[in-house]
């Protein structure tokens, strides 16, 4: 067997005994259904899982992950990855909350503020998904402008997370719950090079 | 989508909400071992939505109301819901900072850790409501200390660049996390998760998990895709419980739209399993899925080009949480193979 899922093989029977077998109260009833609390976006890079940083449990929170953590505006035809999620997580799952979490070092968040106007993408794809943080982008050039390059990442990280917020209330079932009190939106920060986690509400 | 804002009903599968058994409650964290310095109390806390917070990390940007940061400030209540009399409060705090600083990057070797001011007064919740974001202090807390610190060489390794082993694609579904199922250590696999983890064809054009893979396998080259479906899958179900609607614009949904895009494994299962349970067609629609995304994956050019190089493997992998088994396989492509099938399936094992 290839030792990169050898490895797999080892940590899925490592979880089997030391966690599985050993919390049946926990997997018992998750096997018939998931009631989440939470609702967590999070960025796909392979340092920042939220279940390892908040020692979410299985059944805790359902989670998105794509690059940078993003959430685009409501559109009926557009996104409908993201789109399903959250109309899974609101309306069948009821979740109370929904946690955006950007993080330090993002590489969606570095090439988001590298965009050049007018130029030609990089990619075909990533630029065109990191520009839904682009009025955040817009902020941090005009307001951020003397900071270093580093500087001005670690502001749009923050900025990018409360575009996704603002961009959840535009989703109608996330706008009538929040309206009736029954959920919350939330942002996070991830920050693994000095070891913080930031929350805050807009 | 209805064009009513509107919860659209019977859209999805039937997921008790409200089961017979109460949800899984975070545990209660143990009482705080060390002493704590108290300060006056200070002002009255600004409701959610006053942005005149005293002190912005960002200087001259619009102020938003910033909760404090776990281990740094103290966590200040979050979500004050007067709509349901409801005021959630981080026990032990709410009316003032604390600073747990652990600056790991200023000296780690023992690493600085400073308890300032910290109010330690236990908030009287007046409707003895749950508090989930005192837990998750907690959690971020112990993380810390038990993981982070132990591995702080390793983390200021990955805080200059991640080199992963392998791009996953998982259902966003909350039981089926695949770092906590396969043991994912930070740094291991880029991660995508969404609704059944599906991955749409390169001609569906843009989405999340298309910008994700493009990164994955043209920035960070990855060696391996690990598609990984599981057991209960709701957006499976959603998938099989679809009537054929195509016409009627009603019953347009988001989740409708997107697992549509499994419809070639849903067509699949209906002629392989169609006299079976709706139960166990969902069982086999769930492992078709799988091998979907995995030709889907295929009709990426970038992606087709470095599989046939063999500088990328394609692996399919299906946890079933009844039983606790992982079942996986990886995906062979043999385009210039002369008669049969392009595709075959090799390396099939089930751990359990």
């Amino acid at each position: 067997m290839d030792p990169a899922v050898e490895r797999l093989k080892t940590g899925f029977e490592k979880f089997k005994t030391e966690v599985y077998d050993q919390k049946p109260d926990l997997f018992e009833p998750l096997k018939a259904h998931q009631s989440p609390k939470y609702m967590v976006f999070a960025c796909a890079d392979s340092r920042v899982c939220p279940s390892v940083t908040l020692g979410l449990e299985p059944g805790e929170a359902f989670t998105v992950r794509n690059i940078a953590a993003m959430v685009p505006c409501y559109c009926k035809n557009k996104h409908t990855g993201v789109g399903s999620a959250i109309e899974y997580a609101v309306c069948a799952l009821k979740v109370e909350f929904i946690v955006v979490i950007g993080h330090s070092r993002c590489g969606g968040i570095k090439a988001l503020l590298n965009l050049k106007d007018g130029a030609d993408d990089t990619f075909h794809f990533v630029e065109d998904w990191v520009r839904i943080g682009y009025p955040a982008r817009k902020k941090v050039k005009d307001e951020c402008s003397e900071m270093p390059f580093e500087e001005q990442c670690g502001v749009l990280e923050k900025e990018a997370v409360n575009v996704s917020l603002q961009n959840l209330s535009t989703y109608p079932f996330v706008k009538e719950a929040v309206a009736n009190g029954t959920l919350k939106l939330v942002g996070g920060h991830y920050d693994f090079v000095s070891g913080k986690f930031d929350t805050w509400a807009l | 989508m209805p064009e009513t804002p509107t919860t659209p009903s019977g859209a999805y599968p039937s997921t008790p909400h409200g089961p017979q058994s109460p949800p899984a409650r975070l545990p209660v964290p143990p009482p705080r071992a060390a002493p704590l310095r108290r300060r006056p109390r200070p002002e009255p806390r600004h409701r959610v939505g006053e942005c005149d917070s005293p002190v912005s990390p960002f200087p001259g940007l619009p102020r938003f109301r910033f909760a404090d940061s776990w281990l740094f400030l103290g966590v200040r209540q979050i979500g004050d819901s007067t709509a349901r009399g409801v005021t959630l409060r981080a026990a032990g705090s709410g009316r003032s900072d604390f600073s747990c600083a652990t600056k790991a990057s200023e000296d780690h070797s023992g690493l600085t850790r400073q308890l300032l001011d910290f109010q330690h007064d236990t908030v009287d919740e007046t409707d003895g409501g749950y508090d989930p974001f005192s837990q998750l202090k907690e959690r971020f807390t112990d993380f810390k200390q038990r993981n982070y610190v132990e591995n702080f060489t390793n983390y200021q390794k990955l805080a200059e660049q991640q080199t992963p082993e392998f791009m996953v694609v998982a259902c966003a579904d909350s039981r089926v996390c695949p770092t906590s199922i396969l043991g994912l250590q930070p740094g291991d696999a880029f991660t995508v998760r969404n609704v059944a983890n599906l991955v749409p064809p390169y001609e569906h054009g843009a989405s999340e998990t298309t910008a994700a893979l493009e990164f994955a396998v043209n920035s960070l080259q990855v060696p391996n895709v690990l598609v990984v479906g599981h057991s209960r899958c709701g957006g499976i179900q959603a998938l099989m419980s679809m009537k054929s609607k195509k016409d009627d614009r009603s019953s347009r949904t988001f989740i409708r739209d997107w697992v549509s895009l499994g419809k070639s494994a849903r067509l699949s299962t209906e002629a392989a399993a169609g006299n079976l349970s709706f139960e166990s067609q969902c069982r086999h629609c769930e492992k078709e899925s799988i091998n979907s995304s995995l030709l889907n994956l295929l009709t990426y050019p970038w992606i087709e080009e470095r599989v046939k190089e063999g500088n990328l493997n394609l692996h399919g992998g299906y946890y079933n949480f009844i039983d606790c088994t992982f079942e996986k396989w990886t995906l062979v492509y043999r385009p210039g193979l002369e008669g049969g099938s392009k595709y075959a399936i090799k390396n099939r094992s089930t751990w359990s």
